[in-house]
Parts: structure tokens; sequence; C-alpha cells
């Protein structure tokens, strides 16, 4: 028997501020294996690492700056990954854009078979995650040796504060040379972030319009909500990708989850069931979305976003958030 | 350049899976089957750069049963050149059809793979990064748009944030996201001419590629159930039922 080793969680960042992704992404990995190491990969992301080191149950934090880690690229962060990687028994990211797209290559490169988007961890090696746009639950058991896992988040709470874990520096590794970052057109929004938000307001392809979407924004604003959209609604381009909610968009859990006209379709589900309190307006009553809603208010949208402003605005409520 | 395309013959979109009483996975028997959407879009990337004159040949490869030569055969009629079945009836986790797509990048030599971000069975969305890793070359996941040119592929990626644009080696793996394009309809013609198209079939021993599964799967069960709630009458009532549940303040 060998000893066992550490379990390492690459950190999700924007090399000023670490994503809460990043947090329970750790929760999970103390379930799997301790102690938790987090590499912090960036380029000017000193603060990003000091963060990382006051998660509660992380014992160390890898600090790689470079800019040859400013975009985190798969290629690069492959080669960084893999250098670190004989010292650890598991290695887990979130199962975001960034995430998904770096952890299969360390995966295949160590030969490993990877665990994508679980949502619970059962036994150190057993994890259960989402199959067929989240209508099944698989319970798999991973083979002995290193495990390589992605983590939705929303199924795990953000680990505490108040840690006080030790920063080391590491070398960056050699840069494979394969990829570069042309550019980037980031959503810009004074608005939560959909993923963490508390509370969202989800529009459909019932809204008809980029225009009318934006009738949503004063609610938005008035709860300090985040704006999401169904994959009809972005696939119509009435709001950019990134807003989208499902399966094969992002994972949300609020509190509240206001879905407006939205019809529900299975994979649009997937991404928002696990919300705490699901409230939905549409004006067909037979949409799916009302056999998973706890208030289902069966009104054109149209009449009812106007009244749904009003009626806020006249209770004071939202304003504290 | 050839431009190689793995397609996956998954459970229809439109099918709503069951899974089966004794948990031992989903219902499959007569269910519907299809092309995974997200490779119909990169099918669809791949004989649009043919018909740039950017792809000289497109190939397609299925890893699956006997029948996914009639996914293959679609993706032919879509504009695909030739296609290659791995022949498997067992399903092939991620990381052996990564290796089984590397034995068959070392025979064909493509300037270019264009495959799904993910498969809509199992999800896992790892098998076109897994490819590139294996084969040391570049990859531009989640493809939003792309432009070849001058030896590299500029691909603008869905991210969480909204769009990242890199420039990428080829040879290089780029995965689809939906918004990449609308894949077309194959025309009857095209169909027929399908039929004539050749399909050379392997099996993983002949490509040296061990495809026993390396997870276990102990069981396959429902998701937990949301029951429908109430329905309300009015946009007040609405609201003072969210006041009363906590979820507004």
């Amino acid at each position: 028997m060998t000893a066992p080793k550490p379990s390492l969680v690459i950190a999700e960042h924007d090399n000023k501020a670490l994503n809460e992704a990043t947090a329970k992404t750790v929760t999970a990995a103390l379930a799997v294996c301790t102690p938790v190491h987090v590499l912090v990969a960036g380029a000017d992301c000193a603060a990003v690492a000091d963060a990382a080191a006051k998660i509660a149950g992380v014992e160390k934090v890898l600090l790689a700056d470079s800019p040859l880690y400013a975009k985190q690229l798969a290629e690069p962060m492959e080669a960084l990954i893999l250098s670190v990687a004989a010292g650890y028994d598991a290695i887990l990211a979130p199962a975001t854009s960034g995430g998904k797209n770096i952890l299969p290559r360390v995966a295949a490169k160590l030969d490993v078979p990877q665990v994508s988007e679980i949502i619970a961890v059962v036994a150190p090696d057993t994890f259960e995650r989402p199959i067929y746009a989240g209508n099944a639950v698989e319970t798999v058991q991973a083979p002995a040796g290193k495990r390589v896992i992605t983590v939705r988040t929303t199924a795990f709470k953000t680990a505490a504060g108040g840690g006080n874990a030790a920063v080391e520096k590491i070398a960056a590794a050699a840069d494979p040379g394969l990829s570069g970052f042309v550019e980037e057109s980031l959503s810009k929004s004074a608005r939560p972030e959909l993923t963490s938000a508390k509370i969202v307001i989800s529009g459909g392809r019932g809204l008809g319009s980029p225009e009318n979407f934006h009738l949503l924004d004063k609610i938005a604003d008035r709860l300090g909500a985040a704006v999401g959209a169904s994959r009809a609604a972005v696939d119509a381009g009435y709001v950019p990708n990134d807003f989208q909610v499902g399966q094969t968009g992002k994972a949300v859990a609020p509190d509240l989850y206001l879905a407006i006209g939205i019809s529900g379709a299975i994979q649009h589900l997937a991404g928002m069931k696990d919300s705490r309190v699901i409230a939905a307006i549409n004006k067909d009553a037979e949409a799916p979305i009302f056999q998973v809603a706890d208030f289902g208010l069966v009104e054109d949208l149209f009449k009812a976003i106007p009244e749904l402003n009003d009626e806020l605005e006249k209770r004071g409520l939202g304003q504290k958030a | 350049m050839k431009v190689l395309v793995p397609v996956k013959r998954v459970v229809d979109y439109n099918v709503k899976v069951r899974v089966k009483a004794d948990q031992s996975g989903v219902d499959l028997a007569n269910v519907k089957m299809s092309m995974n959407p997200f490779d119909e879009i990169a099918v669809e990337a791949a004989v649009k750069l043919k018909e740039k004159g950017v792809a000289s040949e497109v190939v397609i490869v299925s890893i699956g049963p006997s029948q996914a030569q009639d996914t293959i055969r679609t993706a032919l009629a879509m504009g695909g050149d030739r296609g290659i079945l791995v022949k498997s009836d067992a399903p092939v986790e991620p990381l052996a059809v990564a290796k089984l797509l590397q034995a068959i990048c070392d025979e064909e030599k493509p300037g270019l793979v264009i495959t799904g971000k993910q498969a809509i069975d199992s999800d896992a969305n790892q098998t076109g990064q897994m490819l590139a890793a294996l084969m040391g070359w570049g990859q531009a996941t989640f493809a939003h748009s792309l432009e070849i040119a001058d030896g590299s592929a500029k691909v603008a990626r869905e991210i969480d944030g909204g769009l990242q644009t890199v420039s990428v080696k080829l040879p290089a793996v780029i995965t689809t996201d939906l918004r990449l394009n609308q894949p077309r309809y194959a025309s009857l013609p095209n169909i027929m001419k399908a039929k004539k198209k050749p399909i050379a079939e392997k099996t993983p021993a002949e490509l040296g590629v061990d495809v026993a599964p390396r997870f276990k799967v102990l069981k396959v069960s429902e998701p937990a159930k949301r029951t429908a709630g109430v329905k309300v009458k009015t946009v007040a009532e609405l609201v003072d039922r969210l006041v009363e549940a906590g979820a507004l303040k």
C-alpha cells in the first residue's frame, strides 16, 4: 500500500477574482480524498491564489503565474496539470466551460477514464452523474487508481471561508505551442452571474423578439436576479449563448427560478430543476414547465410581466437585495 | 485537406427515455435511434468546408453495432464521401473511443477532426478533447463559428461568459456547439447516392485498442422527481405565494 495522496482542484477564475465554482468543487474534493490542494494557473493572479487559500479545508495552493496561462487554454493547462499530477490521487475541476475543456485532455494523457459532471459523491470512488439530459442518473464506480472528475457545481455547497493555506509558487510547464488566444467578447452585465445568482428570471421563445426580452430587465434589476433563457430563445437569436440554461447550457439551482414564456423542454428542465422554488408564467396551460413548477400562472406574459413589476414595486419587494 | 467526422448513434433526441425497473440501465428496446445532434452539426460543418474547397474529402467514422452503418449512411447522404465503422456491440467508453479514433487518425492522417461536443446519451463531453490530447494536437471545443486559413483554424467558442476566439494549428480537433450551423436535410437523390458510397469495417482488435469498460455502472435510477405544485389565478396571488415560500423578500 502506498500512502494516500491529496486531491487537486483546478481553480476557475479570471485572474482577478476566484469563481465560486472553485469552493464548490473543493466541497466535492473533500469527499473524494484529503487533503485538498488548489491549482491557480493564470497571469498576475496572486490575489486569486490568496482567495483560494482562504477556502476552509484547503491545505495548499499551487500558484502558476505566467502569461502562458492568462486565458487558461487547454493545451498549456494540460501540460501544467500533468507536471504535478503524480502527486495526487484525484484531480477535480468544476464542470464549467473551462473545466470541461481542459480536464479530458489530462485524463487521456494519464490513461484514466474521466467521470463527468458528478452531482454526488457516494463513496470516494463512486459517483452519481446525470445522463440522457437528466432523464436518468447513473451511479458509477471508477477503477482503482487516480480519479479525474468534473463537478456540477450547483449540486455542491460552497466550502466555508476562514482557511489559511500556504501558497506555493510552481514553475510554468513548457508551452506546447499548439494554440493561441485571439479575442473575447464577454457579456457585460451588472447583474449577478447565472450559476451563482439567488434568483434567476428566464425567458423563452414566448417573448418573441430580442427587444421583448428586455421586458425582463426591470424585474431582474429590482430583484437582483440573473437573466437566463431557454435554448429556443437562444437559437432564435433573442439573447447570446451564455444565457442558455439546460443540459447543454448552464445548470442553475437558485432560491427562486422564474420561468417566463418557457414551455419546459426536458433539456431545459435538466438545467434548472434543482432550484429551490420554481414559478412559471405561460399562456399554455399544458406546457410541461407546469409539471415541475411549484407555482404556475396561466397568463399571457405580455400582460403578466408589467403586472408583476407593478406588484413587486407596490409591495417594495426585492429592493433590499 | 481530409476532414474526419466521428458520429455516434444515440437514442433520438425526441424520445423520452425510461429507466429499467431493475435499474440496470435505460430501456433501449424498440426505441428510435438517430445521429447525435451535435455530430450532425459536425457533419454539416465538414461538408460546408468541402463545398468551399477547403476540405478535399470528408470521412465519417462511427463506433458501434452494425446498425451504426445507418448513422454513417445518413452522414454520407448529407455529403460525406466514405465511411468507416468500428464494430462493437457493447457500449464503448469515451477514453476507448478516443483511442480508437487515434488509431484511425494514425491511418487516415486527416488535417482536421470535427465532432460533436457531447453525445446526448452519456453526456460526457470528453471524446474530442481526449483525442486531441492523445494525438498531441490542439483543440477548439464548443465551436460557434470557424474559419480555416494558413494551416490553422480560427474558432469562436461558446464559453460561460460569452464567446472566446482561439487559433489552433492544424491538424486539430474541433467540437461543435449548437449555434455553429443548421444541419441540412439529405435530399432523396443524395440518400440514393449515399447507398453506393463505401463503408469500411474494422474491429477494435484490428486497431489494437482494448475497449473493455473501465467503469462499473452500479445502477441507473430515475432522477429525483419534482411534483407539480399549484396553479395560481393572478399575478398578485403568485407574489403572495412566493413571499410565503420565502423566495421573495
